[in-house]
């Protein structure tokens, strides 16, 4: 499964350096060196250490409250967002919220059944990596594809594009103040 | 009516390129059905018994003469020669060539318009009263407001895929003429004390086999809270609504279960705690700019009566009915709305050909202001017509077959297409609509108003539910049976039917009807007392009675 993250200049691949540890296998050793990302409530729950001494994020399932979240995201580098299903879409609230409402930073990637054709709604909605499940060649410029189709949108959301309305506006603003 | 600038130009344009990518994987087999069947449904594009099926959204059913005869050139070339407007105000097409869609889809766009979420788990199609703009009985236009909640429900990335589809409708009248309360969201504009126009918002309405009429979640929102109240409700709903199984996915079902209170606590919590930055706060510059494209056209100013059309109507008697049948009053005098009857005896209600979508984009271009409008009671409107000029308009439509003299009568029926065309269907409704309309078409004027809504199945299309007298057709062992209900409305007064007894079958149908509408004469006071004052009068056991009263 290719893992594309975007960048300044676009996207790329990247190698997957985190391992998921479910609630089953939570007592192994994780690999040396990946970081760990786990279930939410997990994560929250204090009587639980992770063991060692690696990098530590959430996985989200889509019933996770993703506001629980938020006295946390300072020290967090990765937040993953599931999607057993694509038609699911609460995934997309959840990313909004992280990103939008509370100023996550870091890392929200797409996991699960990530479909190329969704890639220009989760950008936009505040996502940054993907773990498509799609096999296409040349996945990176896929991604840059997808993320670009449309050159205006009508919403603000959490990507912090101008919408259409604030384009709009902002064209006769200037306008009149050239005049 | 709104125009496009070049944003919105420039938005279904890369929307046509997108989906033509799509269509070409999908072709190539690079995508399969199951990952294609979303991406096709949210350009309108369903897999029908048949065919694809095309269905081109017509915003809360405004269209101009060069839009409509753009959608007759598309029956022409990629279908058979006609078209079907729905009850959602859209047009469908019943045989249309995948390959071809991309290529239609860009022809739409040419005159601004598109097939974007009419279908799929996603806003759809924003709806409203058809005599938006000229009803006399208005506070305000809401079409500008139709405007605006159709650019912010366009490709919004947090609700593409939403639990289910997801209706709103908007109205700016006392007599709800757009059915705000059987939908996902209704709006009712309205003043608060201070005089200002707002929303009352209504939620978790909606027919299909689980109906429900919506409940008021707040009496009043403004004009600048009114998108940021609704992305609260719509967030509330794609985190909350259920998605374990389709027939419970809708939001009156949410609503429902966690209690009208509930749902209304949890949509406040969320609108409070949006903060600041979150807000969409549309630009007052913004709701002025699409106002703007709904200003009055240039009314002339008229004495309250016409002499010819006095004079028309008493030396042609077929004008003078559908003048007391089809006009709604308009709130600048001298002019009028007429309805356009696509419920003509032996056609499939709501089908016009390409011919006839031309003769009403011309007449709309002599007569109406280039204004014409889809209802969803599936017939057309011209919003802004002189009483003077009724005649000329009668004379012209009655020549194109267009001249029925049934709007809101018995033969004005509603009606899906029903297991000829559709998939989901268990019954037959074109062929049952059609006998009810022989039936009564000869009685309509005798008979006064009456909401005759039939299904083809328990999804509802033709709102059963809401019609005074709904018909469901079922299916029991391979055989098509046909329920009836009683007293459904759909208007300010809404409320559900109720089955009436056991199934008839479809032979049955049309003498059991006959029979009710009998009953209903020998109740009526007078010919003012209509249909379904008797029946809420009545009460509906005399009907019911009637109804098996079959020897």
């Amino acid at each position: 499964m290719p893992l594309i993250k975007l960048t300044q200049k676009g996207a790329e691949a990247i190698a997957q350096s985190w391992t998921f540890m479910s609630l089953e296998n939570m007592d192994e050793t994780p690999p040396e060196g990946l970081g760990v990302t786990m279930p939410l409530a997990h994560y929250l729950d204090d009587s639980v250490q992770p063991i060692g001494t690696n990098s530590v994020g959430v996985r989200l399932a889509p019933d996770d409250d993703a506001s629980l979240l938020e006295p946390h995201l300072e020290s967090l580098q990765l937040i993953e967002i599931t999607f057993p299903k694509y038609v699911d879409g609460r995934g997309f609230s959840q990313a909004q919220l992280l990103r939008r409402r509370y100023g996550y930073t870091g890392e929200i990637r797409a996991v699960g059944q990530v479909l190329r054709d969704e890639i220009d709604k989760m950008v936009r909605c505040g996502f940054d990596a993907f773990e498509l499940s799609d096999d296409v060649n040349a996945p990176a410029d896929v991604v840059i594809k997808e993320a670009s189709r449309y050159a205006n949108v009508y919403q603000p959301a959490a990507n912090g594009a101008t919408p259409i309305f604030g384009l709009r506006h902002a064209r006769s603003r200037a306008r009149s103040t050239a005049q | 009516m709104y125009r496009y600038d070049e944003f919105d130009q420039g938005f279904v344009r890369d929307r046509v390129a997108q989906f033509r990518d799509q269509v070409s994987r999908r072709l190539s087999g690079e995508l399969d059905e199951a990952h294609f069947k979303p991406l096709r449904l949210q350009n309108g594009v369903y897999l029908q018994l048949h065919a694809y099926m095309l269905r081109v959204a017509i915003p809360y059913g405004q269209l101009s003469s060069v839009q409509l005869r753009t959608l007759a050139d598309i029956a022409d070339k990629y279908d058979k020669g006609y078209g079907h407007f729905t009850t959602r105000q859209n047009i469908q097409y019943n045989w249309i060539a995948l390959k071809d869609i991309p290529d239609v889809l860009e022809q739409l766009a040419t005159v601004e318009m598109h097939a974007i979420q009419t279908s799929g788990n996603c806003i759809r199609n924003v709806t409203s009263d058809q005599f938006a703009g000229a009803a006399a009985d208005e506070i305000e236009d809401p079409r500008p407001w139709c405007e605006i909640l159709r650019q912010w429900s366009m490709v919004h990335p947090e609700f593409a895929a939403l639990p289910r589809k997801f209706k709103i409708a908007v109205t700016a009248a006392e007599h709800d003429r757009a059915a705000v309360r059987v939908h996902d969201i209704g709006l009712h504009m309205k003043k608060n004390a201070a005089g200002e126009i707002g929303f009352e918002v209504i939620v978790g309405g909606g027919l299909g086999r689980t109906p429900y009429i919506g409940v008021t979640i707040k009496d009043w929102v403004s004009q600048a809270e009114l998108l940021d109240y609704l992305e609260a409700i719509m967030r509330v709903y794609n985190l909350h609504g259920r998605r374990d199984n389709k027939y419970k996915a809708r939001i009156k079902i949410l609503v429902n279960e966690l209690t009208p209170e509930e749902f209304t606590r949890q949509v406040e919590a969320e609108y409070a705690a949006q903060r600041d930055h979150e807000k969409i706060a549309l630009p007052q510059d913004e709701i002025d700019r699409i106002a703007a494209y709904f200003a009055p056209p240039a009314f002339e100013t008229l004495p309250e009566t016409s002499a010819a059309f006095e004079e028309a109507k008493a030396k042609d008697e077929a004008f003078a009915i559908w003048a007391e049948m089809n006009l709604q009053p308009h709130k600048v005098p001298g002019y009028t709305s007429v309805t356009i009857s696509l419920k003509p005896l032996g056609i499939a209600p709501g089908d016009a050909t390409s011919d006839q979508m031309r003769v009403m984009a011309d007449i709309a271009k002599a007569y109406s202001f280039d204004d014409i409008r889809v209802t969803h009671i599936q017939n057309l409107v011209l919003a802004h017509v002189k009483l003077d000029d009724l005649y000329n308009v009668f004379l012209a439509l009655d020549d194109a077959g267009l001249g029925a003299a049934n709007v809101d009568h018995g033969s004005d029926l509603i009606c899906c297409p029903g297991l000829d065309y559709c998939n989901l269907a268990n019954a037959r409704s074109i062929p049952v609509a059609m006998d009810i309309q022989n039936m009564l078409a000869p009685r309509d004027k005798e008979l006064g108003k009456l909401h005759i809504n039939i299904s083809g199945c328990i999804n509802a299309c033709g709102h059963h539910h809401v019609g005074h007298i709904g018909i469901l057709g079922v299916d029991k062992k391979g055989e098509e049976f046909y329920q009836i209900t009683f007293g459904g409305r759909a208007d300010e007064k809404a409320t559900i039917g109720d089955i009436a007894g056991p199934g008839l079958k479809q032979e049955d149908v049309t003498p059991a009807l006959a029979r009710v509408v009998d009953r209903y004469m020998a109740l009526r006071k007078s010919p003012d007392d209509a249909f379904i004052d008797v029946l809420e009068r009545e009460g509906h056991d005399p009907f019911k009675e009637a109804l098996y009263a079959a020897d």
